[in-house]
């Protein structure tokens, strides 16, 4: 019990500590990438205080609830929003030898199934907020998770076929080297995918700010506008956790076992870098494009690289 | 395997404990079920069409949830995958896309709905009756992992594989007729968002409502 106690709380401290490091990184990675004056300056070194800067200037604003707003369901999205990444920060394998919240037997199953209940919140937002602006960002939003849901799954499941378990202490068990070519499509896939699930640029249509003026969080401010932001943040955490663990081996690297949960922070941070590095050089996709690619892009690459794991897999057992 | 099977299929010895001496899990089976049953009520009574579907998505959390406690951990995630993952956003989806409005819809009311009440009181009636009377007096020891994606893939796969493909086949056959149905205009050659914009005539020659009419049709 008390066990299962501390777990919960590691994950807690994690899911309140690195979306935070991401975002720090982001600041600082988008003001040397795009030569941005501003947010090195606040606390001196490097700016390290904007992040504060921005935490004191979003619990010091007033909370808003429109008049025409539907209050419960407005005020309720945010959280809608979070909880799936922190439940399913809870079934991430870190390292070896149990090193995980919740081992879950149909984890890859779990961690997919309950990503998707994340695109609920957006849609209460934007139909809650009583803004033409939101609504359509609400819209844009259920249609790009309807469509990008698919290749994600499709590329969990080609990962899951060469393990032979569901579960995602059991795909690392089951990890070879090789794997990573082997399963590169997908990864491709499943990382583009994720992208867009978490809605960053430069699959940003629903949020597009300026075009439809951040769609559903258009009414949002202070604290309810934060938790949006931290979602997002955490999106991008277990988004490259997954990916780390799936497709680069997660704990497997040359040091010794006891440091695998090492290797897995770097993958993830170093993935995180990259869901920075595209927002910072990528322009926007237009929605027909953002469609058209998931359809005829990625899907067909997700079959792909099923149907190849599926005849190695057959010419191995051979 | 087998083992595992018998395991999930759990003795059906009869009760040896008496009818009223609950576990913690019964208990929050039963709350959880109460809250299942709550709001599934207020989901087809609520006048707002946005919260019907809210609601609703709380009755189908509560069921995975049921499921969790009846340990088929898979059919519990799938549960969570499919309805509240997907068919609770094409509903919602679908509900914004007619402007449902926020506030009370005037029109929600249905003039069937003793009708359906009476639907629904003789469906939960006859399935109450039914499981009643098949189990009786039989106690199901639910073990752990007897629901597990292991055993579930293995039965379902072993067993019940003419009954799941007939249903591949079915859902083929949907998905075949619904791309049929969405493409009974003409052949589909329908331009393109992008080029739709450079196609268009300037403001001047662009024709007036008359003439718009047979690009309508078309449609």
């Amino acid at each position: 019990m008390l066990d299962t106690l501390l777990r919960c709380l590691a994950a807690l401290v994690v899911m309140l500590t690195f979306p935070l490091i991401i975002g720090q990184t982001e600041h600082k990675v988008m003001a040397h990438m795009q030569g941005r004056l501003g947010p090195m300056y606040a606390g001196g070194f490097h700016g390290w205080a904007q992040l504060v800067a921005d935490g004191v200037k979003f619990a010091q604003k007033e909370d808003i609830v429109p008049a025409g707003a539907d209050r419960r369901v407005f005020q309720l999205a945010p959280a809608v929003a979070l909880l799936p990444y922190l439940l399913v920060l809870l079934a991430v394998p870190v390292g070896p030898h149990g090193f995980v919240g919740q081992a879950i037997d149909a984890g890859i199953f779990f961690v997919l199934a309950v990503m998707g209940i994340g695109v609920l919140g957006s849609l209460m937002a934007g139909w809650a907020s009583a803004n033409k602006f939101s609504l359509l960002g609400g819209l844009r939003t259920a249609a790009q998770l309807m469509s990008y849901e698919l290749p994600m799954l499709l590329a969990g499941a080609s990962v899951a076929m060469a393990a032979g378990t569901l579960s995602l202490p059991g795909i690392m068990d089951a990890f070879h080297w090789w794997w990573i070519p082997w399963q590169a499509i997908g990864a491709f896939v499943f990382f583009t995918a994720g992208l867009a699930e978490l809605q960053r640029p430069p699959f940003d249509m629903p949020v597009a700010d300026s075009e439809i003026i951040f769609g559903a969080y258009t009414e949002y401010t202070g604290l309810r506008f934060a938790l949006f932001l931290l979602s997002e943040y955490a999106g991008i955490l277990v988004l490259c956790a997954l990916t780390a663990v799936l497709f680069l081996g997660g704990w497997h690297g040359p040091l010794p076992d006891s440091l695998g949960w090492l290797w897995t922070l770097l993958k993830t941070f170093a993935l995180a870098f990259v869901v920075i590095w595209a927002r910072v050089t990528f322009p926007r996709l237009r929605e027909d494009q953002l469609m058209r690619f998931a359809w005829t892009v990625l899907i067909p690459l997700a079959l792909l690289q099923l149907a190849l794991t599926g005849i190695i897999k057959v010419a191995i057992s051979q | 395997m087998s083992s595992l099977l018998a395991a999930a299929a759990g003795s059906l010895a009869p009760a040896s404990r008496g009818f009223l001496s609950p576990t913690g899990v019964e208990i929050v089976f039963v709350l959880v079920g109460l809250a299942v049953l709550g709001s599934a009520l207020i989901s087809v009574t609520t006048r707002q069409l946005v919260h019907a579907a809210l609601w609703l998505v709380v009755a189908l959390g509560g069921l995975a949830v049921e499921f969790l406690l009846l340990t088929a951990e898979f059919v519990a995630w799938v549960q969570v995958l499919i309805y509240l993952g997907s068919v609770v956003v094409l509903v919602l989806f679908g509900l914004m896309l007619t402007k449902a409005p926020i506030g009370r819809s005037p029109d929600a009311d249905s003039g069937n709905r003793w009708v359906a009440l009476g639907v629904a009181l003789a469906t939960a009636g006859t399935l109450v009756t039914l499981v009643v009377d098949a189990f009786r007096t039989s106690w199901i020891d639910l073990g752990a992992g007897g629901g597990s994606t292991a055993v579930t893939g293995a039965s379902l796969f072993r067993y019940w594989v003419l009954p799941f493909e007939a249903l591949s086949v079915l859902l083929l056959a949907a998905l075949v007729g619904a791309i049929v149905i969405s493409r009974t205009g003409k052949g589909g050659a329908k331009p393109r968002a992008g080029r739709l914009r450079t196609a268009r005539p300037p403001a001047a020659q662009r024709p007036g409502r008359a003439t718009a009419a047979p690009e309508q049709q078309e449609r």
